[in-house]
């Protein structure tokens, strides 16, 4: 399903919501729209070939988790259309990207604006990690590195039913940190699970810090080849890059896309927090007032009017 | 006693050709989980997953999403310890129909703590959507694959190997424990093989004129608390369980637990582990140093009754002594 907006508006949509929640509720992960919301909007604009929402635009409250007494139960892949022979699924693997992916949601016309309003109240399925029954998830993946994994066996079992319709992860490159990850590409090149690609927000990142000072990674690019993969990189907030990464030829194995990009693409004015990005949380009101300011002026918005205190 | 070589082998093979949504993966333990002629026999529905645990068990969970019904074959300990996050987050919670089958548990392997799966029944009957299975004999053994099979979501079992002895003349069925015996003065409680052991000590202890009640657990979860409050209510000493695991979080907790609610007041003596690890070692060894045997199980009855049976080794005949290098499969592991 195609929107009517172009991918770039869409990324500057995802921008300019999650800056309005963070901005009102004084906290958000407004680093990771930065860095991924082109990413979001190109999997769900062009990228996927997603079926239309099954879900309501007004997300429901939370219904309560599987057991054998809840037979009502669903996930969220609704939102991601239905699940049929013929259209991919999407997993979003770092969990605690939801409040972008809910804004991407609503950008695509998938959820309504109130939905964001939902985001982290008692009650609501719209939870602040990304649960499997949220909004546009399909999947716990609130541990990081069991995405992939899940993802491999869906793909090899979609493969096995003669499914045309692909597996695709969204991923963050702090996952490379956990060793499952690696099991997880050497059994899907192992298995030649090719229904199987990934993006991977390489933003250099994690809830420490920048990367290289809280756990040395490497060459990435290198290991995943190693491990068997079809790796392509492109600069993350570069659309016709990514389109070329994503069209990389890959039989018999799994692509992944590295997206290189910048975790205050869009709003430079966060880089006064570097390296302290993961979740921006104001410091003052001095700071939060001058932010919403700053980072309105840069994306182009008024700024957020916030109620007296 | 009929003894039983590789019932799994058979009885996996001839259940899952008849069910194609059955796949077989292994870990790397395929000939020691006795998979081996499926994988030689039949490669398309055999799925090699290698020294990876973590991945294994979220990759099934993904397979389960796609809608087949995975059976995970290795050591017991290495479907919960290494992979419990992913078990718990892409199988248990979504309740995907993965059968987790566990062999070598407790003691019943010689390569002691990183081999013996001691606390897993603890582990995996707190886990909700999970149903716990434990096979006692060969017929067991041969009829838990479709049995749990059935289970409409995650399903972790203990399965026997190798030369397995036939106590049991009927399939096991989920949530039907087997009443072996209706004697009066001590409810006995066992499962796997702690069964034979207290069929072994029942024979002397009705000489010695001592009648006890025994019931054979094959379900642990979803467990039957009413069952065994009942039965314990219609014995005069007391309770005795015993399990090839730790007493806590096992089959003794679970009968404490169920007596505590119905507020029953009856002595339970729970023999198993206590609190402690075991080694390595011969099955018979380990189960005569860590209290799990027959004459362990004579003691405590002694105990709860107050009056000496006279009871010894001899007594409780020939014990059935299983070498560590079996013929069928030489590492024993």
């Amino acid at each position: 399903m195609r929107n009517e907006k172009t991918t770039e508006e869409i990324a500057r949509g995802i921008r300019a919501r999650v800056f309005e929640h963070t901005i009102r509720n004084n906290g958000g992960y407004l680093s990771q729209a930065c860095s991924a919301a082109e990413q979001l909007a190109f999997l769900y604009n062009e990228g996927l070939n997603l079926g239309p929402s099954t879900m309501p635009m007004v997300p429901p409250p939370f219904g309560g988790v599987p057991s054998a007494d809840n037979p009502d139960y669903v996930t969220g892949a609704g939102y991601n259309g239905p699940f049929d022979a013929v259209h991919d699924r999407l997993f979003i693997a770092p969990a605690h990207y939801a409040l972008v992916a809910y804004a991407c949601l609503i950008e695509v016309g998938r959820m309504a604006p109130e939905g964001l309003g939902m985001f982290n109240r008692d009650g609501s399925s719209v939870e602040m990690i990304g649960a499997e029954h949220s909004p546009g998830m399909e999947v716990h993946n609130g541990t990081l590195g069991i995405g992939l994994s899940t993802a491999a066996g869906l793909a090899w079992g979609r493969k096995r039913m003669g499914h045309s319709g692909q597996v695709c992860v969204f991923m963050s490159d702090g996952e490379v940190q956990e060793g499952q990850t690696w099991e997880a590409v050497q059994a899907a090149a192992h298995h030649g699970i090719d229904n199987l690609w990934a993006i991977m927000d390489v933003n250099r990142q994690q809830c420490d810090g920048a990367m290289d000072e809280v756990m040395t990674v490497g060459d990435i690019a290198t290991k995943f080849r190693d491990f068997g993969a079809v790796v392509a990189e492109c600069d993350a907030h570069d659309l016709k890059a990514m389109r070329a990464a994503r069209a990389t030829p890959h039989p018999g194995r799994p692509l992944i896309v590295l997206a290189h990009s910048r975790p205050t693409q869009g709003m430079e004015s966060l880089m006064s927090r570097f390296p302290r990005l993961h979740y921006v949380r104001f410091k003052s009101e001095e700071e939060r007032a001058r932010m919403n300011i700053e980072i309105a002026a840069e994306l182009g918005v008024a700024p957020v009017a916030l109620e007296a205190h | 006693m009929e003894m039983v070589n590789r019932p799994y082998a058979a009885a996996f093979e001839a259940y899952a050709v008849q069910h194609p949504e059955v796949l077989c993966l292994s870990a790397d333990l395929t000939s020691s989980c006795e998979i081996d002629g499926f994988r030689d026999r039949h490669p398309d529905q055999f799925l090699s997953l290698g020294m990876a645990e973590q991945n294994m068990l979220s990759f099934a969970g993904g397979l389960g999403l796609a809608g087949f019904r995975p059976f995970l074959h290795s050591f017991g300990v290495f479907l919960y310890r290494r992979p419990y996050d992913q078990l718990m987050a892409s199988v248990a919670y979504p309740r995907r129909k993965v059968r987790l089958m566990g062999f070598l548990p407790g003691v019943t392997t010689p390569g002691g703590m990183t081999h013996q799966a001691i606390e897993d029944i603890s582990v995996m009957r707190t886990i909700p959507n999970m149903t716990v299975l434990e096979a006692g004999d060969a017929t067991e053994v041969e009829s838990i694959v479709a049995e749990a099979d059935r289970v409409d979501g995650p399903v972790y079992c203990r399965i026997l190997r190798g030369a397995v002895p036939r106590l049991f003349d009927t399939p096991i069925r989920i949530g039907q424990m087997r009443v072996l015996a209706e004697g009066e003065d001590v409810l006995v409680v066992t499962a796997g093989i702690t069964t034979e052991e207290a069929i072994r000590a029942r024979g002397a202890l009705a000489r010695a004129g001592v009648s006890v009640r025994h019931l054979h657990l094959n379900t642990l979860k979803p467990f039957d608390a009413a069952q065994i409050v009942d039965h314990a209510a219609s014995v005069r000493h007391g309770v005795i369980t015993l399990e090839n695991h730790l007493v806590t979080g096992g089959i003794g907790s679970m009968v404490a637990e169920a007596l505590a609610e119905a507020g029953l007041a009856r002595r339970l003596i729970r023999l198993g582990l206590q609190d402690t690890y075991a080694h390595g070692g011969s099955r018979p060894y380990l189960m005569k140093h860590y209290g799990m045997d027959a004459l362990s199980l004579v003691r405590a009855v002694e105990r709860l009754t107050g009056q000496a049976t006279g009871i010894d080794e001899d007594a409780l005949g020939a014990v059935r002594i299983d070498a560590v290098h079996s013929i069928v499969k030489a590492e024993a592991l």
